[in-house]
């Protein structure tokens, strides 16, 4: 419902010519939230985080903004880092992040007074008056950062934020995007990589060839997608195991460590995990039982592969 | 509105504030005049390697001739880069068959047949680098001034009368709207003023154009575009960047205004320039042969003095209002209409040597534009100059070449300022639809056909 989502797309389409890249997309990202993006190459991420930007326009579909219609009056309150970023490499850092700011709307002395505050906090106060083509490549990342949310933007967008950051400066990445939910931005990004997804996101929209694919809160996700997994360490003989369990439950996995056995089994929908314990109790000694629940990883392969059969 | 605003500031302050910029301002002027003056001076500059020339005389019968019975013996008088070597008793046959022996750089044969040639005739010149313009006219002058003077004796007649007879009639323009004041012309000086207007127009277009192309394309590979508009609309960019740079434009066209008349100012006062007359003369281009002369003359002859009185005094019946005022319209006309193309050529290509294959088609209406100017300032009233001063890819340059001469028909200009507008507010409208979509494609060649595709797409 728009009327309580922070952010709401509904029935996006955008045409080029030939091809479609986005076919009747709907989102809705609730406030306070981290909100992953995903998607392979191409899907058409980019493209509906430039519909939110409005860099382009949608053929069709409509964007909510707190529950009402999404205006260019609207742009100021977005942040936006794109995947293709950059600065003016002749000007100066403190000049250009100042312009930057300025074209966000901020007044000169808002955005200095900013700036003071998140240069030191960055520790980059002697960059100040340097050319940006001085800086190396992370030190130029921070000022991107910088400038995306200098204006303290309602709603912050990063299209893949980590890419061609080194650990060091993701992780600090990270940490801020942290801080700025906690302090009650509402973030939106696109990123490739499952594992900030699991780490970050609350709820992600999965798109895959212009259309969305799967949608939501990503423990839900997950659970959604368990395949009746099990994962059982057990001490004793593993040739006993397997003979109890043939026939009714596929085994996926075997490995010995130090004496001990794992064993990983999927069951069909006649059975639950009691009825391997069951199984397994009479002959061996079980040290560990869980329910293998699939990486975004996992989820993301298995439903985009499922697509494409 | 107001982020326009900063985009223009940021655009005219980061080049205005560049070495090169503020080193062009005042060497510009001083480029300018160089420009205008080496072409005539490189024409009275003969090449420094000294040639010399055997001249080879023979009687009507084909017979040599020892030293005693030539007739144009010495006649030919050496210069600093010709010298002539007159033979003594040689039959050309033989004299050309020393080529392998380097010995000269050509042979001048003369038949004693040419001293009572009728009206015209001609001798051999053998050479193996051929002859320059200046040594070409220095021989047949020679020749002729030689054979006139013999016949004036053979006939009779005292040299010094014949000069009396010559009379050498000069047109006197008078400005019959002047008249009741004397009818004081200024064609001279309005001609040059015209060519000036017009060279620097084209100058301009090209010079700040290519400047929006390569800001476009320096935001493009730098990456920044996408950044900044999520903050403004590509169109706002674009028209930012166009006047930003404009206004830079007209900075630099005012400094050298301003120093022009300064420096014209002192010149005036202090300096002998004979030059802006030479230089007018110089300008024309079928006058290039006799330049070198006249700029030889003019200085420190008795007469430079009333001649650059009379440069200023022409001067000031120049319109100076309407000329600046015409330039700075037509300047920002014709620049609005090449630098929407340049913009989207810049959005359209990846790096500077794919702008080459966009950049072909829009030079050749400015290099049209050029050539058209130049037949112009010598008939400024003519059907070529009155066409191209209304087709609006032309004007701003043609225009700017008539203006000078006095008031085009109203008609005439009401016409090709309109077109300019609409033209440009056309091409504007085009550009911004190639420059909305060229920025964000990336790694991609463009083609004309994909432009096409752009111009087409809704948003």
């Amino acid at each position: 419902m728009p009327e309580t989502e922070f952010f709401s797309v509904r029935n996006v389409v955008k045409r080029y010519s030939s091809n479609i890249a986005l076919d009747h997309v709907t989102m809705g990202i609730p406030e306070g939230s981290i909100y992953g993006l995903l998607g392979p190459n191409g899907a058409g991420k980019t493209t509906l985080l430039r519909i939110i930007n409005q860099i382009t326009a949608p053929d069709e579909g409509e964007l909510f903004f707190k529950g009402k219609k999404f205006t260019s009056a609207d742009i100021s309150r977005i942040g936006y880092l794109p995947e293709e970023r950059g600065l003016y490499r002749k000007m100066k850092v403190g000049e250009q992040t100042v312009y930057l700011a300025r074209l966000k709307g901020m007044s000169r002395n808002e955005a200095l007074t900013k700036l003071k505050y998140w240069f030191e906090k960055f520790e980059m106060q002697a960059w100040w008056n340097k050319k940006v083509e001085e800086l190396s490549k992370g030190m130029q990342q921070k000022v991107q950062f910088i400038v995306t949310i200098l204006h303290q933007p309602e709603l912050l967008i990063f299209d893949e934020p980590f890419s061609g950051f080194d650990p060091i400066n993701t992780n600090l990445l990270k940490n801020e995007i942290l801080n700025l939910k906690r302090q009650g931005s509402t973030i939106l990004f696109s990123t490739h990589d499952m594992g900030s997804v699991e780490e970050l996101c609350d709820h992600i929209t999965l798109i895959n060839k212009s259309k969305t694919i799967l949608e939501g809160n990503v423990q839900e996700i997950r659970m959604r997608h368990k395949s009746n997994l099990f994962e059982i360490g057990f001490t004793g003989d593993p040739a006993a195991v397997l003979q109890t369990l043939n026939g009714d439950f596929e085994q996926v996995d075997l490995v010995a460590e130090q004496g001990m056995h794992v064993i990983k089994v999927r069951a069909d929908h006649r059975f639950s995990g009691n009825d391997i314990l069951k199984r397994i109790l009479p002959v061996a000694g079980i040290t560990s039982f869980n329910e293998v629940i699939p990486s975004m990883n996992e989820v993301f392969i298995r439903v985009v592969e499922s697509q494409h059969n | 509105m107001n982020k326009i605003g900063l985009i223009i500031a940021r655009e005219y302050i980061t080049r205005v504030r560049k070495k090169s910029f503020i080193l062009m301002t005042f060497l510009g002027p001083v480029l300018f005049a160089a420009l205008m003056i080496l072409p005539g001076m490189l024409t009275t500059m003969e090449d420094t390697d000294k040639s010399t020339i055997a001249v080879v005389e023979q009687d009507s019968y084909g017979r040599p001739l020892p030293d005693s019975l030539q007739f144009f013996r010495d006649v030919i008088p050496d210069k600093e880069n010709m010298k002539f070597v007159y033979l003594n008793n040689m039959r050309l046959q033989d004299v050309l068959k020393t080529y392998d022996a380097d010995a000269y750089d050509g042979i001048l044969f003369l038949s004693q047949d040419i001293i009572s040639a009728g009206r015209e005739t001609s001798v051999d010149f053998y050479y193996r680098k051929p002859p320059s313009l200046g040594m070409e006219l220095h021989i047949s002058k020679s020749l002729e001034k030689h054979i006139f003077d013999n016949k004036l004796i053979v006939n009779k007649i005292p040299v010094n009368a014949i000069q009396s007879f010559e009379t050498k009639v000069n047109l006197k323009r008078i400005d019959w709207k002047n008249w009741q004041k004397g009818g004081e012309d200024a064609t001279d000086i309005k001609r040059f003023l015209g060519y000036i207007c017009g060279f620097l127009i084209y100058l301009f277009i090209f010079m700040f154009g290519a400047q929006v192309m390569r800001g476009v394309l320096e935001e493009k590979t730098s990456r920044i575009i996408e950044v900044i508009i999520s903050s403004v609309k590509p169109f706002q960019l674009m028209l930012g960047k166009i006047i930003g740079i404009g206004l830079t434009g007209l900075t630099q066209f005012l400094a050298w205004i301003i120093l022009t008349f300064a420096i014209a100012g002192i010149t005036q006062q202090v300096f002998m320039p004979g030059s802006i007359k030479a230089v007018t003369e110089q300008a024309a281009p079928g006058n290039v042969m006799d330049a070198g002369t006249h700029t030889v003359q003019s200085f420190d002859s008795p007469q430079t003095e009333s001649a650059i009185r009379d440069v200023f005094r022409q001067l000031r019946q120049v319109n100076f209002a309407l000329v600046i005022g015409a330039f700075i319209f037509f300047f920002i006309g014709g620049y609005i209409l090449y630098g929407s193309l340049f913009a989207a050529i810049g959005a359209a290509s990846d790096n500077e040597t794919d702008t080459q294959q966009f950049m072909f088609p829009i030079s050749i209406p400015l290099i049209v534009g050029l050539l058209v100017m130049i037949n112009t300032f010598l008939n400024p009233s003519g059907k070529l100059a009155v066409w191209f001063s209304i087709i609006p890819f032309t004007s701003p340059i043609v225009m700017m070449a008539r203006i000078p001469f006095g008031v085009p028909p109203v008609g005439q200009i009401l016409a090709s300022v309109l077109l300019l507008i609409l033209t440009f507010l056309f091409t504007t409208w085009l550009a911004a639809k190639i420059y909305r979509t060229g920025i964000l494609m990336y790694g991609k060649k463009t083609s004309y056909r994909e432009m096409w595709k752009w111009i087409r797409y809704k948003n």
